[in-house]
């Protein structure tokens, strides 16, 4: 009995620090970001670089931007890395974040089924696509969880001059998933969504979607980033936090993500340096 | 369609070893163990005693751990996620996106499976052999050591169902590991993320390689326990 119990433990023991689980990295940070940076591809192609140069592994936790933000308030997180100015401003106004810094943007495209019921393939004026989607009652999956898409989305209607939590009926869906699940499901119901360019470009099971509204100036798309306040959460690895926030504003750090590319397509447009971004 | 390359993917990601894809493999086999391990060392005594003492209450609590074994995965992960979390009362411990939060959720949803399907067997054993046992001056928890021991393949049987349960489940390991590609990834959230990237045969074929993976460990179980029978007679 003694001996099958010291068995389990021994086996619980070389289990618990076996390999990999054991070997925890000197210098590591925690970056909370969403789902298009992940789903997109572009920290596969920035991290090794930044690695590689500092030593420091970015682990990144991808959610959607609302839930980003709340990761970095709890101090879950030492860098926070998302797309929707008026909430990262609003997450350093509290004293969460320490200075916002602008990284780059990417355009969010409207997709929608090669049928489209809506009539509006082509178009370049989102907010008319958006009113004729409204009056056909056209299927739109909404991502409908806080995520910076979702905000976009919610600000594009009220720019197209419809309240959508009124005149919401069953043809908007709101399924509160990620991008990748938004699209998955639009494929499946032939519906309008709206995505970002980066994640578009890399889904890989687009069946009958195609773009339907692009290059409209209001599609575009600001990523910031902030490093957490070590003043609320001291616990935050402010050097090296602070390290690859500065890499992703440096010349270096600016030409990688434009060397980022999907069949020659470039994804992201860093404008670091460009005022009021 | 779909399934054909799903297989070709599946093949093609057990013949390549490719050590990003056998970093996901042993992480999710280390952890799932792991959960199941810890579980077995707590909730087989824990069942075992639960079994045999008579407390107020006792029924109340029988329910409770039964009931437990269904408690949602992502409610667990909740509950631990809020746990962990830097302004929560274990955040100090840094565990939260790590591969130790995942095996503490795990075994959260281990533990009941454990606990309750050994206060079964224990409990049977212990009137069937009441009697003998009590002769032999194995009385209240002296007794546990060999009822383990005598129920020993229905609990082996009760080990792989929460194997089962731990190596399926999504929910928890998602929140409080954060999928962190090459640190907290493991099968069922690269199978989640493949699917929201929208590569469903890669997503498919990890499934299947999952499935094998569940197959072998099971497989082998049951030629233990078939060897261990033919010897312990």
């Amino acid at each position: 009995m003694l001996t099958r119990r010291s068995l389990l433990t021994a086996g619980l023991l070389l289990t618990l620090a076996g390999p990999g689980l054991a070997q925890t990295p000197e210098r590591f940070i925690v970056v909370s970001s969403t789902t298009s940076t992940q789903d997109s591809g572009l920290f596969g192609h920035l991290l090794p670089l930044f690695k590689a140069k500092t030593g420091i592994e970015v682990r990144v936790v991808s959610q959607g931007t609302g839930q980003a933000l709340d990761t970095g308030r709890r101090g879950d997180a030492d860098v926070v890395f998302v797309h929707a100015r008026a909430q990262e401003e609003k997450f350093v106004g509290e004293g969460f974040g320490v200075e916002r810094k602008p990284v780059m943007y990417n355009d969010f495209v409207l997709i929608g089924p090669k049928s489209d019921p809506a009539g509006i393939r082509g178009s370049k004026d989102i907010a008319t696509a958006l009113k004729a989607i409204q009056e056909k009652q056209a299927a739109f999956v909404s991502r409908g969880d806080r995520s910076g898409t979702h905000s976009a989305e919610l600000g594009l209607w009220k720019l197209a001059g419809i309240e959508i939590e009124k005149t919401k009926g069953t043809w908007y869906r709101e399924i509160g998933q990620g991008m990748g699940a938004a699209l998955n499901t639009a494929g499946a119901m032939s519906a309008y969504v709206l995505a970002d360019r980066g994640t578009w470009l890399s889904f890989r099971n687009r069946g009958d979607l195609e773009i339907t509204v692009e290059g409209d100036r209001r599609l575009f798309n600001q990523y910031g980033v902030m490093l957490v306040n070590p003043a609320k959460h001291p616990h935050v690895k402010q050097a090296d936090g602070q390290a690859f926030v500065d890499w992703l504003v440096s010349t270096e750090g600016q030409k990688a993500i434009s060397e980022y590319k999907i069949g020659g397509e470039q994804l992201f447009f860093p404008n670091a340096a460009q005022p009021g971004a | 369609m779909e399934f054909g390359a799903a297989i070709s993917a599946a093949l093609g990601l057990m013949m390549s070893l490719d050590p990003g894809f056998l970093g996901i493999v042993s992480l999710a086999v280390r952890v799932t163990l792991s959960a199941v391990l810890l579980a077995a060392v707590i909730g087989l005594p824990l069942g075992a005693m639960i079994a045999l003492a008579r407390f107020p209450g006792r029924t109340f609590v029988i329910i409770l751990i039964n009931a437990l074994m269904g408690l949602p995965p992502v409610v667990a992960g909740l509950g631990l996620f809020l746990l962990l979390s830097r302004t929560g009362p274990l955040g100090p411990l840094g565990w939260l996106f790590t591969p130790a939060a995942m095996i503490a959720a795990q075994t959260v949803l281990v533990l009941p499976i454990v606990v309750a399907l050994t206060r079964q067997v224990v409990e049977d054993l212990w009137l069937e052999y009441r009697e003998h046992l009590t002769s032999m001056g194995l009385t209240g928890f002296r007794a546990i050591p060999t009822l383990l021991w005598d129920g020993r393949f229905s609990l082996a049987t009760a080990l792989l169902a929460g194997f089962g349960r731990a190596s399926a489940e999504v929910g928890a390991v998602l929140i409080v590991g954060g999928n962190i590609a090459g640190y907290t990834r493991t099968m069922t959230t690269a199978i989640a993320l493949e699917t929201s990237k929208g590569d469903l045969p890669l997503a498919l074929g990890l499934g299947m390689v999952l499935l094998v993976l569940t197959l072998a460990i099971n497989a082998v179980a049951y030629g233990a326990s078939r060897i261990g029978a033919r010897f312990a007679g």
